[in-house]
């Protein structure tokens, strides 16, 4: 059963309109990402689902009940913040057990509640203290437990790690994931980093410009994405494009090398040839590129080469052990299954490899 | 362990004497340090006096001598002994606590919505509000006073409090407070299902306890001290406020400074009250606990 179903949601601020048509159906139980680049719409749509903006047009649907007219606290989700929006005069106890204020459990059937968020959370010693005596990884589980507490049909997280340090965000992202495989409810969780995206999602929900690009599993979006910009915002480091042209059963580069891909595309269709940077080493079998090493970023297993080619400077995978050095001249190989050709003019992908 | 004790000899012969790392004299500091005290002077003198003449006999009041000849507590006997101090102290009590509770509640109130509420008209309301800080109290008093007369309020608690149970500075000063309160515990009191009102008595007020702490003391004191609007809007004396009974002490050919002075020493105990009361409220960095990491 879907949890969430959003219907062609629109929303304008003014005149500017921000989210243009978003669709999507959520699966009970999924954990689903949004990410995007800042501006792109992800949090508004996050906002439009918890209720704290309202929909221009369009419409959300909550477990089987639209929900566009109902208050935040009516749409039976939970959600927790950036800046985690603990409230620093309440003691951990009280503010997981804010949220259940207004629920119509008892007395002890609350206290019960909370003990046993509190036990998942590994909290129950902290219960007793002020936020301000807790470090920034405790004060994130105690908004999760704020949220968790309310046992919702939903859970939105908005860019809930990007105020943790790098090694504290790992901990987290891999706390989240378990917590989610253990309590099983549906996440919505927005992001702008595609790592997290990627770890942590069932599906990604990809956007742009208030428009949806893609939505997969992490395998799909990575492997097969829908366009230029899925292509580059997935990866890291982003995926090498290269301009080229249709030319018969082949693709030609502005290298002058020349890729055998039988896609039927029209002779002379402007295309961009995309390769990541994983599939692309130095050596190897036919050479698509050639160029003179600029950098080198060994990452111990491998080594990242930039080259210059003249195709602009690309991205390569070289073994770490024997890196090509600066000033070398290789010629650069990719596998043509690895191979994503885009259409120039509308950036969308012409064939995805398998 | 020879080489050992000779490095260790060789850094002592290298430390500054105790002489040297004195820090040299600086004019600058002397100077601040010389104004700062000037400045604690002309702010101490005033009460010294008050208490110095309150110890005094009459014949010697006019004698600028900080130290009294015969220091003696007859005034205060006298103050204490008198009824009407009483009856003043009190009125002066109740009017300064209930318009401090009001401002309280309805300056933040107001600075609440205005702050954190998006309505056609927000700004202009704002606008409106500061302009009315431009008008000074003696313009008012004469709107005030027509006002109370035709309302009955003459001579009435109600006539006394009523122009200052919600001020134009308090609003101003709530409304800049709760912009430094995130929206963001705002919108997760409301997913948590409180009402607008819940949220504001709940959530935000906590936050902004520091400016509550100084609302309280700013309008307590404002109203401890009122004179000019009391005087006007009481007849009777047992309506009087402090300040206002105080200065009644004597008349027009003989002002009894030395009560007056003593009425005034014993009036600063409730203000400093308040004072130590709300203080400990006025710590920074409250709202940011909740916050980041």
């Amino acid at each position: 059963m879907a949890s969430l179903v959003l219907r062609n949601l629109v929303k304008s601020f003014g005149n500017t309109e921000v989210l243009h048509g978003i669709s999507l159906a959520v699966d009970d139980g999924e954990f689903v990402v949004f990410v995007g680049p800042s501006g792109c719409g992800k949090s508004t749509t996050l906002r439009l689902i918890a209720g704290l903006e309202e929909t221009t047009s369009g419409e959300i649907e909550i477990a089987g009940r639209v929900v566009n007219h109902l208050e935040p606290k009516n749409r039976n989700i939970a959600m927790v913040f950036q800046n985690y929006a603990i409230y620093p005069h309440m003691t951990v106890r009280k503010n997981i057990g804010f949220g259940l204020r207004t629920s119509k459990l008892s007395k002890t059937e609350r206290r019960a509640r909370l003990e046993e968020v509190a036990e998942i959370l590994d909290m129950t010693d902290l219960l007793g203290r002020k936020p301000s005596q807790l470090s920034g990884g405790q004060r994130q589980r105690v908004a999760i437990g704020r949220a968790m507490v309310r046992d919702p049909a939903v859970f939105l997280f908005d860019e809930p790690l990007s105020n943790l340090d790098a090694q504290l965000r790992a901990q987290m992202r891999l706390e989240i994931k378990k917590l989610h495989q253990r309590v099983g409810n549906t996440i919505i969780f927005v992001t702008h980093d595609q790592v997290e995206a990627m770890t942590m999602a069932d599906r990604i929900v990809i956007m742009k410009d208030g428009h949806i690009q893609q939505v997969g599993t992490p395998s799909e979006v990575y492997h097969r994405p829908a366009s230029t910009f899925v292509a580059q915002f997935i990866g890291a480091p982003s995926m090498n494009m290269l301009a080229g042209e249709a030319v018969e059963n082949a693709i030609h580069l502005k290298s002058g090398a020349k890729i055998n891909l039988d896609l039927g595309l029209k002779n002379g269709l402007p295309v961009i040839v995309g390769v990541r940077p994983d599939d692309l080493h130095p050596g190897g079998g036919a050479s698509i590129l050639e160029g003179t090493v600029t950098v080198q970023e060994p990452l111990g297993p491998e080594t990242l080469v930039y080259v210059d080619t003249v195709n602009g400077e690309v991205i390569a995978k070289a073994d770490g052990r024997v890196p090509p050095q600066v000033g070398d001249h290789v010629a650069l190989s990719a596998d043509p299954d690895c191979i994503h050709v885009f259409d120039a003019e509308s950036q969308e992908v012409l064939t995805r490899p398998l | 362990m020879y080489a050992v004790n000779s490095e260790i000899q060789a850094a002592s012969e290298t430390l500054p004497s105790k002489h040297a790392l004195r820090k040299p004299v600086n004019m600058g500091q002397i100077c601040r340090w010389l104004l700062l005290f000037a400045g604690g002077i002309l702010m101490v003198a005033p009460i010294a006096y008050m208490i110095s003449t309150s110890l005094k006999w009459p014949h010697e009041i006019y004698n600028l001598s900080l130290v009294p000849e015969e220091p003696h507590l007859e005034n205060y006997i006298y103050v204490l002994e008198d009824g009407r101090f009483y009856g003043w102290f009190i009125n002066s009590i109740i009017i300064a606590t209930i318009t401090t509770a009001s401002n309280i509640i309805f300056d933040s109130l107001v600075g609440y919505t205005l702050c954190k509420f998006r309505f056609p008209g927000r700004y202009i309301v704002f606008i409106a509000i500061l302009s009315t800080l431009m008008i000074p109290t003696e313009m008012l008093v004469i709107p005030w006073y027509l006002m109370s007369q035709s309302l009955g309020w003459l001579d009435s608690y109600w006539g006394i409090m009523f122009p200052g149970l919600m001020t134009a500075f308090g609003t101003f000063l709530m409304k800049q407070f709760f912009e430094t309160v995130p929206d963001d515990f705002i919108e997760a009191a409301r997913i948590d299902g409180l009402n607008e009102l819940q949220i504001w008595w709940t959530v935000a007020m906590p936050l902004v306890r520091p400016a509550l702490a100084a609302l309280a003391i700013f309008v307590f004191l404002g109203n401890w001290t009122a004179f000019i609007w009391p005087l006007i809007v009481t007849n009777s004396v047992e309506m009087y406020t402090l300040p206002v009974g105080l200065s009644s002490f004597g008349d027009e050919a003989d002002v009894q400074w030395e009560l007056i002075m003593t009425g005034a020493a014993i009036s600063t105990i409730p203000t400093l009250i308040v004072f130590l009361v709300f203080q400990r409220f006025i710590i920074r960095g409250v709202v940011m606990a909740g916050l980041k990491g």
